[in-house]
């Protein structure tokens, strides 16, 4: 359910607009197409602080997860020999990762805590509507945008349908797949019997053994990558392309649009 | 069950065994199980009034390293399990008779003790071309170890062959070597992996077996916990230089040397689970990471395929091509951001573009077509 303007939310009005305005009329560089492409801007409240929070906490988690996890994987040069009590290394980059991997698992579980109380927008991260037509049109209409066939892209309260395809997976069903494989890996460590062996000791067999739930977790952390990098570099450039504010509303929760026209 | 089968003590006495060896072998089996000396009595008690259980024993698709491995067994002597703890009725490779009269022993020994015998199995069954590349007595593996295991009151696999499938089961598998649970489904098995199993390991699981009457406690995969229920790594002497970050990075530096740990070497013990770095080998005198090579996961299913052995990360098939974790996830990276930069510079030019229509006044709001 992706919304337009037209869900019932709230819109606040920002700036009076309409002739000649009068936040503009005082301005002495006024210009002719200053004055052309002045518009009424509205915003609307997105998400809550929770959410917010939640997204750059996972963001730093998530770094500190990908850092370690590639130095679990290939090592930095060995250290100065010595006596073994004196350094722990290797073990603090693990210490790491493992402390980094409760920040992201407690979080995701608060984080589908709120898709539950929180507002509607609050919940598009955790499904995709494949069975809505209009969802699919949508989608349709935002690859046309991305490959330069449409000028002028829609306005989205919440995130536009193929963001929101993205989001749910390559980042949901993504870290769900490095949470449950990272604890069972964890739960090697902690031993027969303990708590993440219980819940997700199941999962090495799945895989054939160890090994191969190493090398799936690790092409896991590729797989959230390439969401990052997309991520990253479409909410930079919708920020200035689109018709609504993007990287600002994810630190202070308000999404401002540009223009009022209806569509 | 025969009131005519001897117990374990008798036999034992017969061949000459004094009662204080006796007991020192109860002894010692017990430390050996991880039951304390508390168990030692009981194990005494157990072999003196209960019978020996007959045991078969068949060979697949394997090299029989396992049967090299179990008679090489210096505690408890392999000389006791053999021939005095277990009655081994039938054993292609150890028994003295051969051919047809070998395979009437085997016929014999489950007619006798139907419901009653072990199934022992070394190797696993091919099964494409209707089991045709294994051929035992005339007709296919498979056959005869459906056949035997049918009236078994358990079934030990022994190791990475009939656990797991191992060498010959390896991509791309010509011959469909599939292991023994895979086959055989109605029957408790226990795995006793490893490529081979240690000698005491197999002796320990028999012992267990016959001493209690039951299997000992299994994992997830059907190994015995108190042999297989920690990881090489876990209980490795080069541990501490592990935690350091003290990596040997080439097999002659300086590292090698001073014996830090493997891990770059491609080291498999964080993922393999065996007794090696407890019990060791060879009458627990070292064991492959103590003489300076890497574990290369020999008791772990599908270790032939999660190779390379001298790389800390495996090749992954999956996706037809060979290549690591972290070569794959960089090509896909370099991909998309390839992909993501051309984007860029593509809407960059659009905007210019779009600015400058709307300077000129072709277009008089933002964005309108
Ligand atoms: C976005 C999330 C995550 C990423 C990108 C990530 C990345 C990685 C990578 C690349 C490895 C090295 C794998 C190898 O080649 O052996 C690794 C290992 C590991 N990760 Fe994660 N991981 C994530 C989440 C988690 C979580 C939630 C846990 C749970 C505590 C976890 C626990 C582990 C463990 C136990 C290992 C093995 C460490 C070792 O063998 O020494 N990971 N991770
Ligand atoms: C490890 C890095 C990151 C991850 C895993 C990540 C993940 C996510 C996820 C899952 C959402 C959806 C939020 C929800 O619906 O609850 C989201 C939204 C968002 N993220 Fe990130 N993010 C990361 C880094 C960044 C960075 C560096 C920026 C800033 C440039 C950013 C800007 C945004 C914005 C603006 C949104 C809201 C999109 C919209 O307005 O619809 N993120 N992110
Ligand atoms: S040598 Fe192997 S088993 Fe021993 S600590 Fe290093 S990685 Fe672990
Ligand atoms: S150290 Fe590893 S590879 Fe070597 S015998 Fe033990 S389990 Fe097998």
């Amino acid at each position: 359910m992706t919304t337009g303007m037209s869900t019932g939310a709230k819109p606040s009005t920002a700036i009076a607009g309409g002739g000649p305005s009068p936040a503009v009329a005082g301005a002495d560089d006024v210009a002719p197409e200053d004055v052309a492409s002045l518009q009424k801007i509205t915003s609307v409240y997105v998400y809550e602080a929770p959410v917010r929070l939640w997204h750059w906490i996972n963001a730093l988690a998530i770094v500190v997860l990908a850092v370690t996890g590639y130095f679990i994987g290939s090592p930095p040069p060995a250290a100065a020999p010595g006596n073994t009590f004196d350094t722990f290394w290797f073990g603090y980059i693990r210490y790491a990762h493992f402390a980094a991997g409760y920040v992201l698992a407690v979080g995701f579980l608060g984080r589908i805590y709120w898709a539950i109380v929180g507002n509607h927008h609050a919940r598009q991260l955790f499904y995709v509507a494949l069975w809505s037509k209009k969802w699919w049109k949508e989608v349709l209409f935002e690859l046309r945008w991305y490959f330069f066939l449409e000028k002028r892209p829609k306005k989205y309260v919440g995130h536009n349908p193929l963001a929101q395809f993205a989001m749910f997976f390559l980042f949901t069903l993504g870290v769900t797949f490095q949470i449950v494989t990272g604890f069972a890996l964890y739960g090697e460590g902690l031993g027969e019997g303990s708590w993440a062996d219980t819940l997700f000791g199941w999962v090495i067999p799945l895989f054939g053994g160890s090994m191969d739930v190493h090398t799936w977790h690790h092409l896991g952390m590729w797989w959230i990558m390439m969401f990052i990098l997309t991520h990253v570099y479409v909410a930079i450039r919708e920020d200035i392309m689109s018709r609504q504010s993007i990287v600002s509303t994810m630190i202070s929760g308000t999404r401002t649009f540009k223009d009022d026209l209806p569509d | 069950m025969s009131q005519s089968i001897e117990t374990f003590y008798e036999v034992m006495r017969r061949q000459g065994i004094t009662r204080r060896s006796f007991l020192k072998f109860c002894s010692l089996t017990a430390a050996a199980l991880g039951l304390g000396p508390a168990f030692a009595p009981k194990i005494a008690n157990a072999m003196e009034t209960k019978p020996r259980t007959p045991v078969i024993w068949v060979h697949g698709l394997e090299c029989t390293c396992c049967s090299e491995s179990f008679i090489r067994s210096a505690h408890p002597l392999v000389k006791d399990v053999v021939l005095s703890m277990i009655s081994l009725d039938y054993d292609d490779t150890l028994m003295a008779s051969a051919g047809h009269q070998a395979e009437a022993a085997l016929q014999e020994t489950i007619e006798k003790y139907k419901g009653n015998y072990i199934l022992a199995v070394e190797g696993n069954p091919p099964l494409n071309e209707d089991g045709m590349y294994c051929i035992i007595g005339g007709k296919p593996f498979v056959e005869q170890l459906r056949h035997a295991a049918k009236d078994a009151k358990a079934i030990i696999s022994w190791g990475a062959c009939a656990s797991y499938g191992c060498v010959q089961a390896a991509k791309p598998n010509p011959t469909r070597a599939t292991p023994v649970h895979k086959v055989i489904t109605d029957k408790p098995i226990i795995k006793v992996p490893g490529c081979p199993p240690i000698a005491e390991v197999m002796t320990g699981v028999i012992t267990y077996m016959l001493t209690f009457d039951r299997m000992p406690e299994l994992d997830r995969q059907g190994r015995p916990k108190m042999f297989y229920g920690q990881r090489i790594h876990d209980k490795c002497y080069r541990r501490p230089h592990f935690d350091a970050g003290q990596f040997v990075e080439n097999w002659d530096d300086d590292a090698a040397r001073r014996g830090e740990c493997l891990y770059k070497m491609g080291c498999k013990g964080p993922t393999t689970y065996n007794a090696c770095s407890t019990v060791r080998w060879n009458e627990g005198v070292s064991f492959p990471i103590q003489s300076g090579h890497g574990c290369i996961g020999c008791s772990e299913d599908g270790f032939w395929d999660n190779g390379p052995f001298y790389d800390r990360l495996a090749q992954v098939k999956q996706f037809g091509v060979e290549e690591n974790a972290d070569t794959l996830g960089r090509a896909a990276a370099a991909g998309v951001g390839g992909a993501i930069a051309v984007h860029a510079a593509v809407s960059a030019l659009k905007r210019a573009q779009h600015k400058n229509e709307i300077k000129k006044g072709s277009s008089m709001s933002q964005g309108e077509e």
